[in-house]
């Protein structure tokens, strides 16, 4: 808009509106500069400074160039092997069970009627605007080994023996993954059924006029359609589930019997702010960055083969 | 009449659902209003037969959990606030100005919203020892500005306003800041309130960031305190729970008060479980 009336009016107002501009821009510079000089301190610069570190021996006082040799530390130490496959192992049930939650879920809210379809997705993300700290305090209450555990009460109800749960090492992560696998995930139910909302109405109408079945439609038409969605929410859950920190802290003490329950993050914790070797912290550090952004080339790439398709 | 009844299974078992997923919230408030003796019955009660306020009472006396809430409201409010500010005048400088470099910098603070924060912990721990704001509020709060969702949630919002007001105000004689606080700013309520509620709820539940920042346990907020209680009560769980009662009830009552802009959140991009 600035430029086309500046090109009108070039050759009598030439130096005024070139006065204007420098003084625009200078306007628009002012606008980010809070966000963007906050942003390259406490995120841009951190995220080379991670890299940088990962390089480095760094302890508490001090630190040398070590070449790769944390990375190579990584991959020969078993709590780190542990702690990556239970990051994984954890992600991908998660995930798979929040993906699958959250369509059948709103599949089964969309057909109901307005008010009907607020109150549910109200219903579904109450749970969700509470604290992992909190939300694991409670699991940790339910999954305690005592016979009084709420778990334990369950069990007994269909004649079953009492378990150790978060007391034992082969059960301790089985727990803190039903903790997640247990909550509705209210986020994608809400996303999920507003993608629904604006699917094309054709598509269902040529599909009942051949006589196909509620089900036939919902696997043909509505999951394939809504492909974008379960993408963005791939990624989503996938990158924080690899985050899990706060259930393992909380309801296993940060790592459970025999480390039975540690994930990265908690392992990146211990490490750096509990052992001080912050070097090797943040070998660990950048492991999780490549994981979380392998994940995010992963959609893109799909959704790009989406677009030519 | 006959949809609903058509319906009735799929109520029940949405219902089902739901209640599961407020079963932990349910058995929180229960535990924390039982008397002990009931806390570790067996089997336990799952419908109470007696409530008392007696675990209150011991945690308020025993437990500095008031001054953690307190902690917590100034620094998710501090930080609230300057997100409002900060995002809303970036936001509208990359959806409305055109100024050298404005792609470059927006696709580099965009690129980083996948970023896990805890890449970045270590590094920024070090920056505030080197300024020396470890252990203070300003050291947990100028970090949490720097996160950019709301600078992309306002850029979107502020794209889809109407260029004419400010063309308009402009030519009335408004200054560029004039433009920004009189015609934008009111125009962009609704996404602001998005943004304070995301951002406080936010800052409210965070964790791992004030855990390694603060060391006084007086600054702590509620999060950081809850998990020290667990030191120091094991498996006095009657006790556990009320803390975690007392922390759950502000973002309860704020959900209830402003659900819709929790839901609209989520629709622009704020996803987090």
């Amino acid at each position: 808009m600035l430029r086309s009336s500046a090109s009108r009016v070039r050759l009598a107002h030439a130096a005024v509106t070139m006065g204007a501009a420098v003084r625009r821009h200078v306007w628009s510079y002012l606008f980010v500069l809070p966000t963007f000089a906050l942003f390259v301190v406490f995120t841009l610069v951190p995220v080379v400074q991670a890299f940088v570190l990962s390089l480095q021996s760094a302890r508490i006082v001090g630190g040398d160039f070590i070449g790769l040799q944390n990375f190579v530390t990584l991959a020969e130490d078993p709590v780190f092997r542990q702690a990556l496959g239970n990051t994984i192992l954890y992600s991908a049930v998660v995930v798979a069970a929040q993906l699958t939650l959250a369509l059948v879920v709103a599949s089964l809210i969309q057909p109901l009627g307005p008010r009907s379809q607020t109150f549910y997705r109200a219903l579904f993300y109450l749970p969700l605007v509470n604290s992992a700290i909190l939300v694991a305090m409670v699991w940790r209450w339910i999954f305690n080994a005592n016979p009084y555990g709420l778990a334990n009460t369950f069990l007994g109800v269909f004649g079953l023996q009492p378990l150790l749960w978060i007391g034992s090492s082969d059960q301790a992560l089985a727990a803190v993954i039903l903790s997640a696998v247990l909550t509705i995930p209210g986020g994608g139910v809400v996303l999920y059924s507003a993608a629904m909302g604006s699917l094309p109405k054709e598509l269902y109408e040529a599909a009942e006029v051949e006589g196909a079945g509620a089900l036939t439609k919902w696997w043909y038409i509505t999951v394939p359609l809504l492909k974008p969605t379960t993408l963005y929410l791939l990624v989503v859950y996938t990158i924080l589930a690899f985050q899990i920190f706060e259930r393992v802290y909380v309801m296993t003490n940060g790592g459970g019997p025999n480390n039975a329950t540690i994930t990265i993050v908690q392992l990146i914790y211990s490490t750096a702010f509990q052992f001080g070797r912050y070097g090797l912290a943040s070998a660990m550090a950048v492991v999780l960055f490549i994981m979380a952004v392998a994940v995010a080339v992963v959609q893109f790439r799909s959704l790009r083969s989406d677009v030519e398709y | 009449m006959s949809s609903i009844r058509k319906r009735l299974p799929v109520h029940l078992v949405l219902l089902a659902a739901g209640l599961l997923s407020l079963f932990p919230l349910y058995w929180l408030f229960l535990t924390s209003l039982s008397p002990a003796q009931y806390v570790v019955k067996v089997p336990p009660e799952v419908v109470p037969r007696e409530l008392t306020f007696s675990n209150y009472q011991r945690l308020f006396d025993t437990t500095p959990i008031v001054r953690w809430l307190v902690n917590t409201v100034v620094i998710a409010g501090v930080i609230t606030a300057f997100h409002l500010l900060f995002d809303s005048m970036a936001g509208y400088a990359f959806a409305k100005r055109r100024f050298p470099g404005k792609n470059v910098m927006f696709w580099l603070v965009v690129s980083t919203l996948t970023v896990p924060a805890q890449v970045t912990l270590i590094p920024v721990f070090f920056i505030l020892r080197t300024i020396g704001l470890l252990d203070t509020y300003p050291g947990v709060i100028i970090p949490g500005l720097a996160d950019v969702f709301g600078v992309f949630l306002m850029k979107q919002f502020i794209q889809t306003l109407p260029s004419e007001l400010e063309h308009a105000a402009r030519l009335d004689g408004a200054s560029e800041w004039q433009v920004y606080t009189r015609i934008i700013l009111p125009l962009s309520k609704p996404a602001l309130a998005v943004l304070a509620i995301f951002t406080f709820n936010r800052y409210w539940n965070a964790f791992i960031f004030p855990l390694v920042i603060l060391r006084d346990p007086a600054k702590y907020p509620v999060q950081v305190g809850l998990a020290t209680l667990q030191g120091e009560f094991n498996t006095d769980f009657g006790m556990l729970m009320t803390g975690a009662a007392v922390a759950a009830i502000p973002m309860i009552v704020v959900f209830f008060a402003f659900q819709r802009y929790f839901i609209e959140g989520i629709r622009v991009g704020g996803v987090k479980g």
